[in-house]
């Protein structure tokens, strides 16, 4: 008796939190869907942001996402290949595992702060300071909003890339070892090709982590609003600037439904911004799970 | 099915004088993972042009007596070595030692088929690319050769650019084999090489054993009997991380020396 109540009681949970989901879902995609249009997705915004497009922002979002993902993956990976690979397990190597489980529960807003402090006001100006450069590195640029989000995603980088390695079986590391091949080619050769998949899932992880979050970016990059791409022409082609501020997504978002001058006239637009958004992470979740069921399979047809 | 093994072992040219096969000197040899000491003083040879196989009881530190001359524990544990092993002229605990160099002289096949989940073809290719061979035309003649040399070319020849996992067990391990001898060991040291593999496969593996041995030092480490009988020309008997004793393989198994010997050969314990 006392059993069955239980029982129905973790059912009846168990679909509350599917309907959250589900309901939050319907919402955004009820009110976001109106709104969507090619027009909507490719235009700038105008009349004071009450109208117009959001392609600032998506451009924003994507261009933030690639600079994060080339900071976060050379050191991510490096650090899982050091820690499986080569560290045994001595103090130094345990300090580095607890430092980044620890770095995986710090809140978003701390990294927010730690970028405007350490990457903006530390290493920006003293940049400027060395190299006489007036007031270059030492403001709020996507260089940094990336710094500091591969910073918040290095975490996730690191645990599924040290997953992926020690997917590899011990058996295949000891018979290249066996056939005379230094640590450096067993990894190289035998370790990282079948780690490959997992590593990529990790890598696409990480940008669904770091495209929503709005924290971190809040002090270190990101505008309100910029009348322009940031962009700069190197030789007459358009390059993305790095030491520019940029639009995005979830920053978006937040701007629209707290900061606008009409915030009821704009909810359409908050909706359309966050359907975007929303769909964009769904997207990049969706391919790390076929690349990790891919990369899956291969290993079961072939052991 | 397969071809008859007799046929195979005369395809292969004899490849060098018997002269030139390592003898394996191993010298009061102290092994240690950690602080557990696993061997306690072994002093053996294995015979060039011979097999040489290592019975005992599990947790003997057989295993561990063979992975002490290709230094391959160490890669995985902490491991701390007293004594000397000697691979012809060469020392394998000297000061600034090779391990490329020792691990091309001293190859090894494991107790599972661990072939790369590559083709066939870059399973075996993989040691001498290792060591910077990159000619296709003389990869593809140590294919062959050591195809052959494992008995297994006459299976694969024409595939072998597939995937060297989808390979029967048996044929797995024989490419490991293969794989191993590619690099033109000295030694081929094998750690209880068909204990995952079924008769058939067991005895296909024997059979290249002993085709093997007129061109190869050869220790095997076995928990079989009936196999150091079949295949070794002396036996070496380990327990509890001593040797106990050492003699010609028919001696061994009919007139051992030692009580304990005795004992575990026949089966009262072990």
């Amino acid at each position: 008796m006392l059993g069955a109540l239980f029982e129905g009681l973790c059912r009846g949970l168990s679909m509350l939190t599917a309907l959250a989901l589900i309901g939050i879902l319907a919402i955004i995609v009820w009110n976001g869907a109106r709104v969507i249009s090619w027009e909507f997705l490719v235009s700038a915004p105008t009349g004071g942001m009450a109208h117009g497009g959001i392609f600032p922002a998506i451009f924003g979002t994507i261009c933030i996402t690639l600079l994060m993902l080339l900071m976060v993956l050379p050191l991510g990976v490096g650090a899982a290949i050091y820690l499986v690979e080569y560290a045994g397990r001595g103090l130094g190597p345990r300090i580095i595992r607890a430092a980044v489980n620890n770095l995986a529960g710090v809140p978003s807003i701390v990294f927010g702060l730690f970028g405007l402090g350490f990457f903006i006001l530390f290493v920006g100006r003293n940049l400027d300071r060395v190299l006489q450069t007036g007031l270059l590195f030492g403001q709020p640029a996507m260089l940094w909003a990336a710094a500091t989000l591969a910073i918040l995603v290095l975490p996730v980088v690191i645990v599924s890339t040290e997953e992926a390695l020690r997917a590899v079986p011990r058996s295949h590391r000891e018979a290249g070892f066996a056939l005379g091949a230094t640590r450096w080619r067993v990894v190289r050769q035998i370790v990282l090709p079948q780690a490959y998949p997992g590593i990529l899932t990790g890598a696409i992880l990480s940008i669904s982590r770091g495209a929503g979050e709005t924290a971190p970016i809040l002090f270190t990059g990101c505008a309100y609003f910029l009348p322009r791409l940031p962009l700069t022409h190197v030789f007459g082609v358009p390059m993305v600037n790095p030491l520019d501020q940029f639009m995005e997504l979830s920053y978006h978002i937040f701007i629209m439904a707290t900061q606008s001058t009409d915030a009821q006239l704009t909810r359409p637009i908050q909706y359309g911004t966050t359907l975007v958004l929303v769909a964009l992470t769904f997207a990049l979740n969706l391919t790390a799970i076929i690349a990790r069921n891919r990369g899956r399979r291969q290993r079961v047809t072939t052991s | 099915m397969t071809p008859p093994s007799a046929s195979v072992a005369s395809a292969v040219p004899t490849r060098r004088p018997a002269a030139a096969q390592a003898h394996v000197a191993i010298r009061d040899l102290v092994y240690s993972y950690g602080r557990t000491e696993v061997l306690h003083g072994i002093d053996m040879d294995f015979a060039a042009g011979e097999v040489t196989a290592i019975i005992g009881p599990s947790g003997c530190g057989k295993s561990t007596l063979i992975k002490a001359v290709n230094r391959i524990a160490e890669v995985t544990s902490e491991v701390t070595v007293q004594g000397s092993v000697t691979v012809g002229d060469f020392d394998v605990y000297g000061p600034d030692v090779d391990l490329v160099e020792l691990r091309r002289r001293v190859g090894m096949v494991f107790q599972r088929p661990n072939p790369f989940p590559k083709s066939i073809f870059d399973n075996v290719v993989f040691g001498p690319r290792l060591h910077g061979m990159t000619d296709r035309a003389r990869l593809s003649e140590i294919v062959e050769r050591s195809l052959r040399q494992a008995a297994l070319w006459d299976e694969v020849c024409d595939r072998l650019h597939t995937n060297a996992l989808q390979l029967s067990g048996g044929q797995q391990q024989r490419l490991c084999i293969a794989r191993a001898l590619a690099v033109e060991p000295d030694v081929v040291l094998m750690d209880e090489p068909c204990s995952a593999l079924d008769p058939i496969a067991t005895t296909r593996i024997e059979e290249l054993i002993h085709e093997l041995k007129s061109q190869y030092t050869i220790a095997i480490v076995t928990h079989n009997m009936q196999q150091a009988a079949r295949v070794s020309d002396s036996t070496a008997f380990l327990y509890l991380g001593k040797l106990v004793e050492v003699d010609r393989t028919e001696r061994i198994f009919t007139a051992p020396g030692c009580k304990e010997t005795e004992d575990y050969v026949t089966g009262r314990f072990g």
